[in-house]
């Protein structure tokens, strides 16, 4: 079965690097005009996969189509994608406007076409003024615009971009995250980006292919990935979360009494409906720091779990507090406390609390 | 306070400092290069005592006796040899370089070792080696003789065949280097981007490749052809009196006819010839540093 209005249809791809497997039976698809990112660890497997995309490597197993054509034995110059390089890789010698015209001369479009193909290009990433420049006169910022026109020149099936914002500081790294989101919807291209950074997948991506250990651990939406994460390595990779061990003691409709041998007390959960739970089996919960609050009342709101807590450290970060909450021995947990109350001031190390969370925002995880 | 003066005294010693570093370099360069070559000069401009000695004259006849069909001949035949020598030495060198360009670190370094072997052997035996293998009765001969592949022995040693032999032969190390360096240097990313930018393998080499190995281009051209229009070995021992290059023009007036002065002048030539060159060359490998000319 091919999907006709995938840009990329991906199907059990194998690769082999010495006794390795960088990359091990991915399955993926990606509609047209869809943001997607592989997001993961260094060698994760993330960088093969892309080029085997681009054509750059050859999978030992496995098909890759494009378009709904199979790229098998189709080398880099033939493929209807484009790589925007890690280090941009401009051609030194040559200048903007000869770099951005590269792919349309090599692909034979006529003089004039190539002229306005090229204004266009640059203009959608604001560097029109500096067509005469070389690559070594532009700053990082400027020269990753190149190398996105220069790909983008080309009106690719698929983009594909390789850690596209590592080399720029954090500020411009933030401003290119929300301007390249808008040159793929001016573009109206798919673009696949791989990092290692999850907030830029998250910002930036519709979707988000999460890989480890060569392996595709789940795709889902940035809000699904954070809020419902498949597995602990998913739910530690997308921002910070809290994991408390524990064994199902009783199940109570679609409720449950969980408790663990790290703190005291009992915990209730919502039984997740595509686990097969039952009284006895192992599981873990993993709640976010944003969704936990402190309290020193001895009464929880309804449908509040509360466990009883000391607090460890506490780290002022300006819009929020982070707390350092000890619930046993070997369990602390990190609380974040959004700044906006005055009142809030009082915690010190040492106080004993309840930490309290909705009992719908603990995600359940069978071991 | 106390250490702003030894910072001051190290700044105004600095220049100073560095003219008597020069002075060791220079003495050596000025007694035994400069001096020398203006004695060059100066007897060029001389003429020849009946008898082989020097008489210290201002004329410009020794100049003029170059015009001679005979000179003008040898010296055409040198430019030509030298550029046919430089020409196969960049088409043999220049996948050989990229070869170990690309090869992994450690077989590199053995590569370039291989390369650089022949520099552990003298010259002149080297090239007493290669009559042997050109010779009528040589090594090479015979093998073919022995395969069949020709009936009659060829006439190899002493032409201009074998003189181009060897000078490719002592010549391909200073071309390979100087591209080897360069091609190393050009990021292998640059060739993926073309690749993926819709370029063949042709035109990556003619666009990107070549353009950015372009000062090791020049570096090892200069390197094999200069030395080749002035070698007197090489054409001496393999070419024998048939193909003469102005290095044994040169040899033959100050050693054999005794005309230091036509010998001098035949050198002041050669020398300007090569400087105009260079210039050209330097000249002609403008684009490439447009980069910085134009920061």
């Amino acid at each position: 079965m091919v999907d006709q209005s995938a840009s990329i249809d991906i199907a059990s791809l194998v690769k082999r690097h010495g006794t390795t497997l960088a990359v091990d039976h991915v399955s993926l698809t990606v509609p047209r005009g869809e943001f997607f990112s592989l997001l993961g660890p260094s060698g994760a497997g993330k960088t093969s996969l892309l080029r085997m995309i681009a054509g750059f490597e050859t999978p030992d197993e496995g098909t890759i189509r494009i378009d709904g054509r199979s790229m098998e034995a189709v080398p880099p110059n033939r493929r209807p994608v484009n790589l925007v390089f890690q280090s941009y890789a401009l051609f030194p010698h040559m200048t903007v406007a000869e770099n951005v015209a590269f792919g349309p001369t090599m692909q034979g479009v006529p003089r004039a076409d190539i002229a306005s193909r090229v204004r266009l290009a640059l203009d959608m990433v604001k560097l029109s003024s500096k067509e005469e420049r070389l690559p070594s006169q532009l700053s990082g910022g400027e020269q990753q615009r190149v190398a996105l026109a220069r790909a983008l020149v080309n009106r690719p099936t698929v983009l594909l971009l390789d850690e596209p914002l590592s080399a720029l500081d954090q500020q411009l790294r933030q401003e290119m995250q929300v301007e390249l989101k808008s040159i793929q919807a001016r573009a109206a291209c798919t673009f696949v980006c791989v990092t290692h950074h999850q907030e830029e997948a998250l910002t930036m991506s519709d979707r988000v292919a999460v890989m480890h250990q060569g392996r595709v651990l789940q795709v889902g939406s940035p809000q699904d990935l954070y809020e419902s994460p498949g597995s602990a390595f998913v739910a530690r990779f997308i921002g910070v979360s809290n994991e408390l061990r524990g064994v199902v003691r009783r199940i109570d409709g679609e409720r449950a009494i969980v408790q663990s041998p790290e703190c005291v007390g009992e915990i209730q959960i919502v039984l997740p409906m595509h686990l097969a739970i039952q009284a006895g089996s192992p599981v873990t919960l993993l709640i976010r720091p944003e969704r936990l609050r402190l309290s020193t009342a001895a009464q929880g709101l309804s449908g509040e779990q509360s466990l009883a807590a000391s607090v460890d450290k506490v780290l002022y970060s300006g819009s929020d507090r982070r707390y350092l909450v000890r619930l046993g021995e070997h369990v602390v947990w990190n609380v974040r406390v959004p700044n906006d109350e005055s009142g809030r001031n009082g915690l010190v190390p040492g106080d004993h609390l309840s930490v309290r969370w909705q009992i719908s925002d603990a995600v359940v995880l069978s071991e | 306070m106390k250490s702003s003066p030894p910072a001051g005294r190290a700044e105004s010693s600095g220049p100073v400092a560095s003219w008597w570093l020069l002075g060791p370099g220079l003495l050596w360069m000025g007694l035994l290069f400069v001096v020398p070559l203006s004695l060059v000069l100066v007897i060029s401009f001389a003429e020849r005592g009946t008898y082989g000695g020097i008489v210290w004259s201002l004329s410009l006849t020794n100049y003029l006796d170059l015009l001679h069909p005979l000179y003008a001949h040898i010296l055409g035949q040198s430019i030509l040899l030298a550029a046919v020598t430089t020409m196969l030495c960049l088409i043999m060198g220049f996948p050989l370089a990229y070869y170990i360009a690309r090869a992994a670190p450690g077989r590199q370094g053995m590569l370039l070792l291989l390369v650089m072997i022949p520099f552990w052997t003298n010259f002149l035996v080297r090239t007493y080696a290669w009559m042997f293998i050109l010779r009528t009765e040589g090594l090479l001969n015979t093998l073919l003789l022995k395969l069949g592949v020709i009936a009659a022995p060829i006439e190899l040693l002493y032409s201009n065949t074998a003189v181009v032999i060897g000078l490719v032969y002592g010549y391909l190390p200073f071309m390979v280097l100087p591209l080897f360096v360069a091609l190393e240097q050009v990021d292998r990313t640059l060739v993926e981007a073309a690749w993926d930018l819709y370029a063949t393998r042709w035109v990556i080499l003619r666009r990107i490749i070549v353009p950015l190995a372009r000062p090791g281009i020049m570096a090892g051209c200069l390197l094999v052809f200069i030395p080749s229009l002035g070698a007197f070995l090489t054409p001496d021992l393999l070419g024998g009196a048939r193909s003469m290059m102005v290095g044994n023009l040169i040899q033959h007036e100050f050693l054999v006819a005794r005309d230091w002065p036509l010998g001098a002048a035949i050198s002041c030539l050669l020398m300007l010839f090569v400087m105009g060159m260079m210039r050209w060359l330097l000249h002609a490998a403008k684009p490439v540093s447009r980069q910085e000319d134009a920061s």
